[in-house]
């Protein structure tokens, strides 16, 4: 390691430094000094012997002459058993108070898995919530986003499925969270024991912008090392809009042509790069993503929804606290739901079919028409659809949900009603008294 | 003499080098990456130069990068190996083989590692076809080697200019590809060693052809609306674009499996890595019908996911460009599926965004629409110099921003390809497969069934969705009773003939015989004048006849339970005929 320091800033915009440096390399880390603490920063462009430096802890309170000294390696994390129940901030130092850990050092940002190594995604993971097991099953190695709006008890579902998946590891990426949503996750993974197996790595809105940036990659290289040590892992990230939103925010600090309102034209490569971390390795463990995407104004098309879209293996819409039956969609299920139980793949469409039914008659109902002895049964099953399937709440497993499925369909039709096929009746019909 | 520069700066995967001595444009480079006491090289290509300074793209991440890092010039272009064994293979953007630089690095790909793309110890049974003292030019045939089904044409190398005259051809035997099986020599008395791999750079079409021909046999897909209402012709250029989530790869493998050509090559361009895996791992289980063997052994595939470098994803689509042609010259009929154009589109628009180009259109580069179109004008067919004809067939599929066609990636596109097959949201959503649009979409190319009938039929389909429309302002009892029937027909060509379900064994592929019977009778029920008292007997005659066409187009052509369903339908579009 040099061990030079500098002591000339040219030029200071945003959280970006310049300054003159010989022999420094891309994405080397420096740690840069100022009267207000210590920060780290990481080189992100070289021009001659001028190198920008992005500076993790912002560029407040540094002056022309803060020393600045360069660390001879790239961003690493460190990795350890002992990273379980702790929470460190995107830098990867810890934000509880604890010891910093002791482990080996891992690059973060790392190379893309060859895709001849991957498998044909097979196994479904439970989550007890029947929307996801039932209607739009979730798949090991499976990236997925949910979309929203700001408001939904986005973090409430990501608590949720973090407490009930059957996965061995757990990490929890916070983008920009409110402190309030961040002390709510982690106050509920504790309560709930399920602490021990999570490892959280959290920005929060009034941390520096650039700590944001990194929180995704460095969730995502532990992940990565602990899935090849034969780990299951799931990885939350809430929320990827303001991830996108702190790349535009450098992106324009950084003078870069916007492509599309404002972000970066490598915004879908950006993105990619991390979603496409989701794996199931041969002979191995497995990364399985979910992360929330809110959606500026309720609005699919913008920029970050649009590009996710592309990229993922489906989406789940949080739309007034309930995933909504329709529009929500994973790729994936048809690898798995043959396999669950027989009656799988009959109760998910019919109860879907069913409940857009009972859709088309609350509009009728709500233009005044008379309801016919159809409509009324319509009408019966929505509401119990809603309120014992629906609901966020509802925490069963699948095989109870299958025959909670059944049994709402028996309560309120006749079997030839729901259009099942009369061998599946036979088998799974509720029978009467 | 290869030239040596030292780079100067660094930004994203582009990087600024002095150099000394010439350097060309396109021309590949490896920068030095110093990696503690190890050295390694990572390929990148000229793209800029400027005085003094080239700028480069790098296809590897160049994190580590310093400026003064050495650059080592290679003077050659960016190119690829051709020759045998390429077919059933798994290759990146930049061809290097994904399934044996697993074997040796593991689950992450390298940075630095570069393998060669055709298996070197492999023996090939190598057939003389020409003899000492015959003049050649570049792409005659000098020799074969048997591929899997396929007689592989050991060719004059493209880059031969003039004529030249066979000194010696090595006797039948088997053969290395390193092997030199041949000896050329021309006026000027040079000689050439013809080995059985040659080099070819990727962004230069392979020109050793007599001409170009217009397109004029039908390319079928054994998918009902291609085939019939939107149809591609071998040789010819098509676009699939649509939004997220509407089809665009189950539509892309579904033509992968069923196209009526001899070799598919599928680039896998910046999209999810799970859809390459499937096609990697279910290909080889599946039988192709022409052949009897497995669908792989006509199968190339080329892999660059949406998380592999930026910049070997725009090489991609030229490498798979270059192996259709490839193939092409041996008088091969080869369908291109590049998935996605946007992507590789986007990675130019990455690539520009960094040399600080003056943006176009959403920040596209000024060339978008020219390196679109030449791109597509690769594809083709052509009389070869033996008077063989081969082709090359090129679909992209298109992912528009938001789903809207009128970005500029869309319709740049669209200024050049010979048939669009737009897929909507609206159809995906209503579960309406394949999902594209009816109405939207057109081709330039002619079918397998009369232009008139293919007329006829969408006119009744636009009919249709106007009756719809109407509907939904005046209600169904402000309906006559003929634009009623109208509507239903429409609906019914919709669900028996354009919808086709990708997962049934039978329904899935409907061969050109069968789409000319069926479409021949379902034409006729169209066409059939038809009275009914009421709109909800017509309702229900309609639902019971899409339920019987639909039963009809899940058994087995020319089946006993063919006919049958066959006469029923008949009896039953009997019954409610009118008799004028």
């Amino acid at each position: 390691m040099r061990n030079v320091a500098y002591h000339r800033i040219e030029r200071i915009a945003g959280s970006v430094i310049t300054l003159r440096a010989e022999g420094v390399a891309n994405q080397e880390l420096a740690q840069v000094t100022s009267s207000f603490g210590t920060s780290l920063a990481r080189v992100i462009r070289i021009d001659g012997d001028m190198v920008d430096l992005q500076v993790f802890a912002g560029a407040r309170g540094i002056s022309t002459d803060s020393e600045v000294r360069f660390l001879g390696e790239p961003m690493k994390v460190a990795y350890s058993d002992s990273l379980l129940g702790r929470v460190f901030n995107g830098a990867g130092k810890p934000r509880d108070n604890g010891p910093e850990v002791d482990g080996e050092k891992i690059a973060i940002g790392g190379p893309s898995v060859n895709p001849a190594k991957r498998i044909i995604p097979k196994t479904m993971v439970r989550t007890g919530i029947p929307m996801i097991d039932v209607f739009n099953t979730l798949v090991v190695s499976q990236k997925l986003p949910i979309f929203s709006i700001a408001g939904e008890p986005y973090n409430e579902l990501l608590a949720r499925i973090a407490l009930q998946a059957e996965v061995d590891v757990i990490i929890l990426g916070g983008m920009g969270l409110k402190h309030d949503d961040y002390l709510y996750l982690k106050d509920y993974l504790e309560k709930n024991g399920a602490m021990s197996r999570t490892v959280m790595f959290m920005h929060t809105a009034s941390d520096p912008i650039v700590e944001s940036l990194l929180v995704p990659d460095a969730s995502l290289a532990v992940a990565e090392k602990f899935a090849t040590d034969g780990k299951n892992v799931l990885v939350l990230l809430t929320d990827m809009t303001n991830f996108a939103d702190a790349m535009k925010e450098i992106a324009i600090t950084m003078e870069q042509i916007p492509s599309n309102r404002g972000y970066p034209g490598d915004l879908y490569s950006q993105l990619a790069a991390r979603y496409e971390k989701a794996v199931d390795f041969e002979g191995s463990g497995s990364i399985t993503i979910l992360a929330v995407t809110t959606m500026p104004g309720d609005d699919v098309t913008h920029p970050v929804p649009d590009n996710t879209g592309y990229i993922t293996e489906g989406q789940f819409y949080l739309r007034k606290g309930r995933i909504e039956p329709f529009g929500s969609l994973s790729r994936l299920k048809q690898q798995v739901n043959g396999k669950t139980r027989s009656d799988h793949r009959t109760i998910m469409n019919t109860m879907i079919q069913l409940y857009a039914s009972y859709k088309e008659t609350l509009e009728k109902q709500s233009m005044g028409f008379t309801m016919s002895n159809w409509d009324q049964k319509l009408l019966k099953y929505g509401v119990r659809f809603e309120k014992e399937m629906m609901d966020l709440s509802v925490n069963i497993p699948l095989e109870k949900a299958l025959d909670l499925g059944w049994t709402i369909l028996a309560d309120c039709f006749a079997p030839e009603e729901t259009g099942i096929p009369t061998k599946m009746i036979n088998e799974y019909w509720p029978k009467k008294g | 003499m290869a030239s040596i520069g030292k780079i100067t700066g660094v930004n994203g995967n582009l990087i600024r080098v002095k150099f000394e001595s010439a350097v060309s444009q396109n021309e590949v480079a490896y920068a030095k990456l110093q990696d503690g006491a190890n050295t390694i090289p990572l390929k990148s290509e000229v793209i800029r130069i400027r005085g003094d300074y080239a700028e480069l793209q790098v296809f590897e991440d160049t994190t580590g990068l310093k400026a003064g890092d050495e650059v080592e010039f290679t003077g050659e272009l960016l190119s690829v190996e051709l020759g045998p064994g390429l077919l059933t293979q798994v290759f990146d953007g930049l061809q290097n083989p994904l399934p044996k630089l697993a074997e040796e690095c593991g689950f992450f790909l390298q940075r630095g590692k570069y393998l060669k793309a055709l298996p070197r110890d492999k023996k090939w049974a190598f057939t003389p076809v020409a003899k000492a003292g015959d003049v050649v030019v570049a792409g005659d045939t000098l020799g074969t080697v048997p591929e899997g089904v396929f007689t592989h044409r050991i060719m004059v190398p493209f880059k031969a200019l003039g004529k030249w005259t066979v000194e010696s051809v090595v006797a039948a035997g088997e053969h290395v590809v390193e092997d030199v099986v041949a000896v050329l020599k021309n006026a000027a008395g040079e000689k050439l060693d013809v080995k059985m791999v040659q080099t070819w750079p990727v962004k230069m079409p392979i020109k050793a052809f007599e001409e170009r021909l217009r397109p004029s046999k039908p390319l079928t897909m054994q998918q009902r609306i291609i085939d019939t209402f939107f149809p591609v012709m071998q040789g010819g250029t098509f676009c699939t674009p649509g939004p997220f989530g509407a089809g665009k790869t189950v539509l892309q493998q579904l033509m992968s499996r069923y196209a009526d050509v001899d070799i598919v090559i599928l680039a896998a361009c910046g999209e999810r890595a799970g859809e390459v895996v499937e096609t990697l791992r279910e290909f080889p289980e599946l039988i192709d019908p022409r052949t009897g063997k497995s669908l792989m052994d006509r199968t190339l595939i080329i892999c660059n996911t949406s998380s592999m470098p930026v910049a070997a994803r725009e090489a991609s689509v030229y490498t798979g460009v270059t192996l259709a042609e490839y193939y092409r010259q041996m008088g091969l009929n080869v369908l291109l599926l590049a998935d996605s154009t946007s992507r590789w589109a986007q990675a130019l628009r990455e690539q520009s965004g960094r040399l600080e180009e003056i943006p176009g259109e959403e920040a596209f580069p000024a060339y978008l629409e020219s390196v679109i179109a030449a791109f597509y004008e690769r594809g083709g067919v052509v009389r070869l110099k033996d008077g063989k004809t081969g082709s090359v067939t090129i679909c992209g599929s298109v992912s528009p921003a938001g789903g809207n066609f009128e970005e500029p990636v869309t319709q740049a596109t669209l200024k050049v390809v010979g048939a669009f097959l737009g897929l909507s949201r609206e159809r995906s959503d209503q579960r309406r497969f394949p999902a594209i649009h009816p109405l939207d979409s057109w081709s330039k190319y002619e079918g397998i069934i009369d232009v008139k009938k293919v007329e006829d039929a969408r006119k009744i389909l636009a009919g249709g969705v106007d009756v719809n429309n109407m509907m939904k302002v005046v209600g169904e009892e402000g309906t006559s009773i003929e634009d009623f029937i109208l509507y239903l027909k429409s609906e019914y060509l919709d669900a028996v003939y354009l919808q086709q379900d990708a997962y049934h064994e039978i329904d899935a592929a409907c061969s050109a015989d069968r789409q000319k019977y069926v479409f021949d009778k379902v034409y006729t029920i169209l066409k059939t004048p038809m009275t009914f008292t009421e709109k909800d007997a017509a309702r229900s005659f309609f639902l019971k006849l899409t339920q019987a066409t639909k039963d009809w187009n899940r058994v087995a052509f020319d089946s006993q339970e063919f006919k049958d369903l066959e006469s029923s339908i008949f009896a039953s579009v009997k019954g409610v005929t009118a008799n004028a």
